[in-house]
């Protein structure tokens, strides 16, 4: 009896990894391929071949990205719009949390309502009103127009992540340190912001990653090829994926790399952001 | 003069973020309801003038080539098939890696890896990978199966096929760690009890695991829904905005569409307020019913 549910438990097992494996192959095959792709020679890139890495693999392809294209153009772009939106996300979202988080005034209820009724907006409903509002404002093909966008998109996530974990930190804190002469203001700056770390954290991955990783309004926006960001043009070697196709694959593999560190680093804090958010609607 | 301050300063902090979302939210969308009533386009982008409902009229009658009820019924199919799959594939995955098994973190991090890679990668690599000549799919396809190779990308079924095979793999993970951190959080006396009233693995499941895992899953699947219905950037990368013949579409990229590739400002807009009242009334019915199903344990 003992044996035959010891027998059953491994079979169990069994089919438990085997489940396991395949997914984590199919999970992790695309990524491989890429990773062949970009080792390829360039005579080579139409290949048939399934074999992951490349007989006669080579780095030509990362130093025709480098050197003969705007890569690092594109990179700096990404870098310089995606900074500047985490950076006015954070200080945002860090103030207007803790407003909702700590004092009862009128149009609150109404304030975190309607950033919860924003999420159900259509993707591409308010691009285009923000499309023609950016041509008559002649902030088309600049990256004012794309920060102002993209600063909106993140931002009702954000505040609610920021609220929900200002609630877990107790107020008899900031209360002291007003007892001990601080003015409200420095009582938050000075006691409740160093305790919120975590979650400034998750706010700021948040608001880097809707910005790092954006095409569709970038598309609209930024027509200039030198004002393009990362997505878009990594998008122009997969238009005409006959020529550039192992560039492609280089610069995707360049773009991911350090936003899946951080992601599967800060998942967990993610999520727990995610259900915060949702559940308390 | 200190009470005054008080009451003043929430209102000071949440200035700035107030300013953002009136700013860039809810005045485009009030100026996407005015247009949504005007004949704005590219011809009469400047002299426009409110029309009426004429806009709306053209959303539910106007006779075009792929019409509104196709592109309905396929954004039904593409949110139904896809969060299906990411809660029955996530659901599952987490059952196994909630088991006591080695490598049990190593095949989380990998598993999760799908939605850590920037969507438009995920799109772009995949378009490449349904190629039809080059493409790995079709590789595998035609050398370890022995079938003939698919033509993925140039038929509409395939192409929407390839789409939703694409989606599939990018949104299991982020069901898979919700319901892991449910199942986490289910006590084992509920199984161990069970197993001495001689309970089978099935009765199980269907009276301890859904139940308990169900309000963990809820607002992760209204979520869902929400993000697939609007999950414009994978279909409009795979297929390159519609191919074949705009055959490929779900409502928010025929909106993307009809704004930027055939310039129908007014159309656009009126169209993308059906879209935004049908995830309104699907939200707040969702919202309630599964409230009503929350009172019931």
């Amino acid at each position: 009896m003992r044996n035959k549910a010891y027998f059953k438990k491994q079979m169990a097992d069994a089919v438990a990894y085997l489940i396991l494996i395949i997914f984590a192959v199919i999970a992790v095959y695309p990524v491989l391929q890429v990773l062949s792709i970009s080792l390829r020679p360039g005579d080579r890139l139409l290949s048939t071949s399934l074999a992951i890495i490349p007989e006669d693999a080579t780095f030509a392809a990362y130093k025709e990205l480098f050197t003969g294209r705007p890569f690092l153009l594109w990179m700096r772009n990404s870098i310089l719009i995606s900074f500047v939106v985490t950076a006015t996300g954070v200080i945002l979202a860090a103030l207007a949390g803790y407003a909702f988080s700590r004092f009862k005034f009128s149009g609150k209820n109404f304030g975190l309502l309607s950033l919860l009724v924003t999420q159900m907006f259509p993707a591409t409903m308010l691009l285009l009103p923000m499309y023609i509002m950016l041509v008559k404002l002649g902030l088309i093909n600049t990256f004012l127009g794309v920060i102002i966008i993209y600063s909106s998109t993140a931002l009702p996530f954000c505040i609610w992540t920021m609220k929900g974990y200002y609630d877990t930190i107790p107020v008899s804190l900031e209360e002291a340190a007003r007892i001990d002469g601080c003015t409200q203001f420095a009582a938050f700056y000075k006691v409740v912001i160093p305790l919120a770390t975590p979650a400034l954290v998750i706010v700021a991955l948040f608001s880097f990653m809707t910005s790092w990783a954006e095409y569709v309004v970038a598309a609209q926006v930024l027509q200039d090829s030198d004002l393009w960001t990362l997505p878009v043009g990594l998008q122009t070697f997969q238009a005409n994926m006959s020529t550039e196709w192992g560039l492609y694959a280089a610069a995707s593999l360049i773009v991911s790399i350090p936003v899946v560190i951080l992601f599967l680093a800060l998942s967990k804090f993610l999520i727990s952001g995610l259900t915060l958010g949702s559940v308390k609607g | 003069m200190l009470e005054k301050n008080r009451k003043l300063f929430p209102y000071i902090l949440i200035l700035p973020a107030a300013l953002v979302m009136i700013g860039v939210v809810f005045y485009p969308f009030i100026y996407n309801v005015v247009l949504s009533f005007s004949n704005m386009s590219l011809r009469n982008f400047r002299e426009w003038q409110i029309i009426g409902l004429d806009q709306y009229y053209k959303v539910f009658f106007e006779p075009s080539e792929p019409s509104f009820y196709t592109i309905f019924l396929k954004t039904m199919i593409w949110t139904v098939a896809n969060v299906t799959f990411h809660v029955i594939i996530g659901v599952m995955l987490a059952m196994m890696l909630n088991r006591q098994i080695k490598g049990k973190s190593v095949f989380r991090t990998l598993l999760i890896l799908p939605w850590a890679i920037p969507q438009y990668i995920v799109a772009l690599t995949w378009r490449g990978m349904f190629n039809y000549e080059y493409g790995s799919i079709n590789l595998i396809i035609t050398k370890y199966l022995g079938l003939p190779a698919v033509e993925w990308l140039r038929s509409p079924t395939e192409a929407f096929l390839a789409v939703i095979l694409t989606n599939i793999w990018l949104g299991f993970p982020f069901m898979m760690v919700i319901a892991l951190g449910g199942l986490q959080s289910i006590s084992h006396e509920f199984y161990e009890a069970a197993d001495i009233d001689g309970a089978s693995a099935w009765q199980k499941f269907k009276n301890i695991t859904i139940p308990l895992l169900r309000p963990v899953m809820i607002p992760a699947i209204t979520l869902g829904i929400i993000w697939t219905f609007n999950n414009i950037n994978v279909i409009w990368l795979v297929t390159n905005g519609g191919e074949p013949a705009d055959q490929t579409h779900i409502l928010v990229s025929y909106v993307y569409r009809a704004a930027f590739g055939l310039y129908r400002y007014g159309y656009a807009a009126a169209l993308s307020m059906v879209i935004f009242f049908i995830l309104l009334v699907f939200s707040l019915t969702f919202m309630k019913k599964t409230q009503a199903t929350k009172a019931a344990y």
